[in-house]
């Protein structure tokens, strides 16, 4: 019989009014989301009530506007450091044993490695066994332990490198970090909503809305900023200059002919630097104040006691920034870095000094900014191609099923409002191809009530009756419509799975919209019917 | 009165002429792929690298005088193209121009979009840029990977359903259908050298569900009418479904394209050619759903007994119930 029981009524109608509800806030789309800034913010939040929902369908950088970009992390960089950090210490067991093994001298290694040229070769393997004694262990991939390093001999020279597992874990540490201090700087900004997501083995991808151009973002996370305070040893203006074992050869920022040999080994560094604020020197340039926390205070305050007279070099990101004279010890723990700075510039090192220095450089693959004047353009045409389908898609479904047409129409409107509650409760984000998505599923959701209506037609000229026509037409079309929706939700998945950015957006449109379509088709335009036909108990039926 | 598109009972023949149209697929399936070959497909920076800047200007575009400005630049290959579009304001005059991937570089720098920008200053001063987008080589070779990798995952995945759902004669019909929609899909963006990006495979996929979706119903009242009427031909047993079906793949595909075609002419010129991949697909899906997938059904032949399993009346839904 052509009943629905009340329960399921109750149910059915229960979850379009809950959907809808989520769907509310996108409505007044600026006043909730004011609200919730200032909720956010911990303000008093006024212009929307508290006791509804306030989640809002997100807007993708295509339609909103704003920077986006996908960085590398030069992971291997950060071995090459470790085995840098490592150095002393084989040095030192290696000294021990001076008289086996003969002189060791550290030689130019490739990315990652550690070369150390030993002078008794015949010992290689005494060598290697006081290496090894260094190792310390790590978990592996299996479960079990292995040593952090792996130590070889190629000649005279013995290599240490990093093992595997050790790799692994340096690789999961560097893209912790580095997402955290990319967070810390681009929070820094006062941005809002930023997106800073790791993708796959060494790829952080960052979405900052609003921000005019991707490259104001790279100058914020672009740069190590990695600031050190080195020992001078002199000056050079030749560029191929040779340094000395353990010296390094930079550049000075402000003066392409001017080289300055420092101590590789640095006194402090930006690490222990627990505040940086932009501020003016005595001449009034812009400039940095910096203070150090109480062990980065103790040794840069010993160091300036012992070295007053002498110049020492502020290093960022291998460029010597100034090389000032030590002209009184330093035991306050604060100080000033002065250069070639504008204002601007001074306020950004601050910020990049306050968030610290990312552990490894990044290298961008992709980089897209879209205005907001264009991202509103696409809303706004979007808006106006949805109203015009949606109003040609319902005045040709009335005109082509009637009173049945009408119901399928209301169904419409319900799945559309189901479509965007959903959006908002699952955070979605919505994005152009998204909207396409949406206008593809007002016209394709009509396709289950259509399959529907047809097989009531059908039924009409063989069953007995109305009723069981309508019936019948609910039965028979079950499975073409769950074998069609399922397909396309497969479909749908996999562009989720696979695709990236706006392609995913679609995906997820599309996706949400096959469900709602199915739900509002076989139960919403099916209470309608049914309560119809209860009321008016037609003997016969046009469709 | 009703608005019908299609009579209230049909029956046409679709087979007395399936030589015709799969002759029709054949060969427009070998122009799409020749087309392809020679003259190849026209790919944006998702896939091939470089940078595309889309600059706005109250002034009228100059094609010439733009090149003029950025050649001394020497970026290689650039092309310049005016963009028009119905929601435009009267001054609003939009180009989108595309630099190839610079050498031994990722993402394009930062100075030579610069350099560009502020070449451009000299010509048109109140010369705007409201999108930028660059894409490294290194993630344009990955995307190509996972756009194929997506297109032959989806129809693997359907052959599998449909074979599970229906029969193996099903499962390669529907797929045979769908590669057909894809490749010609594929084709027309090569002829007519639209520009082919993500957001293109994002529509490829699109319109493999839909033509599915489209094939499905038919195949689905195929294997009722196998059913009930056992003695029948299997070409009349197809051609009684198609026509059965008819009336509904008309209505669906009207209304898809009303709101598909209302996207294409107001929804702006960033998604027209995504849009332009749809229509394009839905009229090449609804085609091959009748006359690719049910003909070639037609030559595989079908099981013919399927009483056993048939224990629910109907299919194994019917027990569904609002």
């Amino acid at each position: 019989m052509l009943h629905i029981e009340g329960w399921k009524r109750v149910v059915i109608w229960a979850t379009c009014a809950l959907g809808l509800l989520f769907a509310l806030p996108n409505g007044f789309y600026g006043q909730v989301e004011s609200y919730n800034d200032a909720q956010d913010a911990g303000q008093e939040a006024t212009g929307w009530a508290s006791f509804l929902p306030s989640g809002l369908v997100n807007l993708g950088l295509d339609l909103r506007g704003g920077a986006h970009l996908l960085g590398e992390v030069k992971l291997e960089e950060v071995y090459t450091t470790r085995l840098e950090g490592f150095w002393p210490e084989v040095r030192n067991a290696l000294r021990e044993e001076r008289t086996t093994i003969g002189a060791i001298r550290q030689q130019e290694g490739g990315a990652g490695e550690l070369v150390v040229r030993i002078g008794n070769p015949e010992q290689m393997d005494r060598a290697i066994e006081v290496v090894q004694t260094l190792a310390r262990p790590v978990a592996s991939l299996t479960g079990g332990m292995t040593d952090d390093i792996v130590v070889s001999a190629l000649g005279n020279n013995l290599i240490v490198t990093l093992s595997e597992a050790e790799q692994l874990a340096t690789d999961d540490r560097t893209m912790a970090q580095s997402l955290e201090i990319i967070r810390r700087r681009v929070d820094e900004a006062g941005t809002r909503e930023p997106t800073i997501q790791r993708q796959g083995k060494d790829r952080i991808l960052i979405q900052v809305p609003g921000l005019g151009s991707a490259q104001e973002l790279k100058d914020l996370i672009g740069v190590p900023a990695l600031l050190t305070f080195q020992t001078v040893v002199g000056r050079s203006s030749n560029p191929n200059g040779a340094a000395g074992v353990g010296n390094e050869l930079l550049p000075a920022a402000d003066n392409p002919d001017l080289y300055y040999i420092l101590e590789r080994t640095p006194v402090v560094t930006g690490e222990e630097l627990t505040d940086a604020q932009p501020s003016f020197d005595q001449n009034g340039r812009p400039a940095v104040n910096f203070r150090f926390n109480t062990s980065g205070a103790r040794k840069f305050g010993q160091y300036t006691t012992d070295h007053v007279g002498d110049p020492f070099a502020i290093v960022l990101d291998d460029e010597v920034i100034s090389a000032p004279v030590i002209e009184v010890p330093i035991t306050g723990g604060s100080g000033i870095i002065t250069g070639n700075f504008d204002v601007a510039e001074s306020t950004r090192l601050a910020t990049l000094l306050r968030a610290g220095s990312l552990p490894a450089s990044l290298e961008f693959l992709e980089e897209r900014t879209v205005g907001p004047e264009l991202g509103q353009d696409s809303i706004d045409a979007g808006k106006i191609a949805c109203l015009v389908g949606f109003a040609a898609v319902l005045i040709f479904m009335f005109l082509s099923y009637g009173t049945f047409g009408i119901f399928a129409n209301i169904a419409l409107l319900i799945n559309v409002g189901l479509m965007f509650g959903l959006l908002s409760m699952i955070g979605a984000t919505l994005t152009l191809p998204g909207i396409a998505g949406i206008v593809l599923t007002i016209g394709m959701a009509v396709d289950a009530n259509v399959l529907v209506f047809e097989r009531i037609r059908e039924e009409l000229k063989t069953a007995k009756g109305p009723a069981r026509a309508i019936e019948l037409g609910y039965e028979k079309a079950l499975s073409a419509i769950v074998d069609a929706n399922i397909t396309t939700f497969l479909t749908a998945a996999i562009l989720f799975i696979m695709g990236a950015g706006p392609v995913k957006g679609f995906a997820v449109t599309l996706g949400l919209g096959i469900i709602t379509s199915v739900f509002t088709a076989i139960f919403v335009t099916r209470a309608m019917v049914v309560i119809w036909f209860e009321r008016r108990k037609p003997k016969t039926l046009e469709v | 009165m009703r608005l019908r598109l299609v009579k209230k009972q049909t029956a046409f023949d679709f087979f007395e002429k399936w030589k015709l149209w799969l002759g029709v697929s054949a060969l427009l399936v070998v122009l799409s792929i020749a087309s392809t070959v020679t003259q190849g497909l026209n790919f944006g920076i998702d896939f091939k690298g470089g940078t595309t800047i889309r600059a706005e200007s109250s002034t009228p575009i100059d094609v010439a005088a733009y090149r003029q400005a950025i050649e001394p630049l020497a970026l290689g290959d650039v092309s310049i193209a005016e963009v028009f579009d119905p929601s435009f304001r009267g001054d609003q005059h939009v180009a989108q121009i595309r630099i190839q991937a610079q050498d031994g570089q990722e993402a394009v720098a930062s100075d030579v979009v610069a350099q560009l920008e502020s070449a451009l200053r000299n010509i048109a001063p109140d010369i705007r840029f409201p999108s930028v987008e660059s894409v490294g080589p290194k993630v344009s070779g990955e995307l190509i990977k996972s756009a194929v990798l997506a297109v032959v995952i989806a129809i693997a995945v359907v052959l599998i359903y449909i074979w599970l759902r229906f029969e193996w004669q099903f499962a390669l019909g529907a797929v045979g259908a769908l590669v057909h929609d894809v490749i010609l899909t594929i084709g027309i963006f090569s002829a007519l050298q639209i520009k082919f990006d993500l957001a293109i495979i994002a529509a490829l996929l699109t319109i493999v569900g839909y033509s599915l979706n489209d094939t499905v119903v038919v195949f689905d009242r195929v294997r009722e009418n196998l059913r009930r009427y056992k003695k029948k031909d299997l070409s009349d047993v197809l051609n009684l479904s198609i026509n059965e079906t008819l009336s509904r793949t008309v209505m669906t595909s009207v209304t898809t394209l009303l709101a598909l075609i209302s996207l294409f002419v107001l929804g702006g010129d960033v998604i027209r050619g995504f849009v332009f991949a749809m229509i394009w697909g839905v009229m090449v899906g609804t085609y091959s759903s009748v006359f690719v997938a049910s003909s070639t059904l037609l030559r595989l032949g079908v099981k013919r007994d399927w009483s056993k399993p048939s224990n629910t009346d109907g299919n194994q839904f019917a027990n569904i119930d609002a």
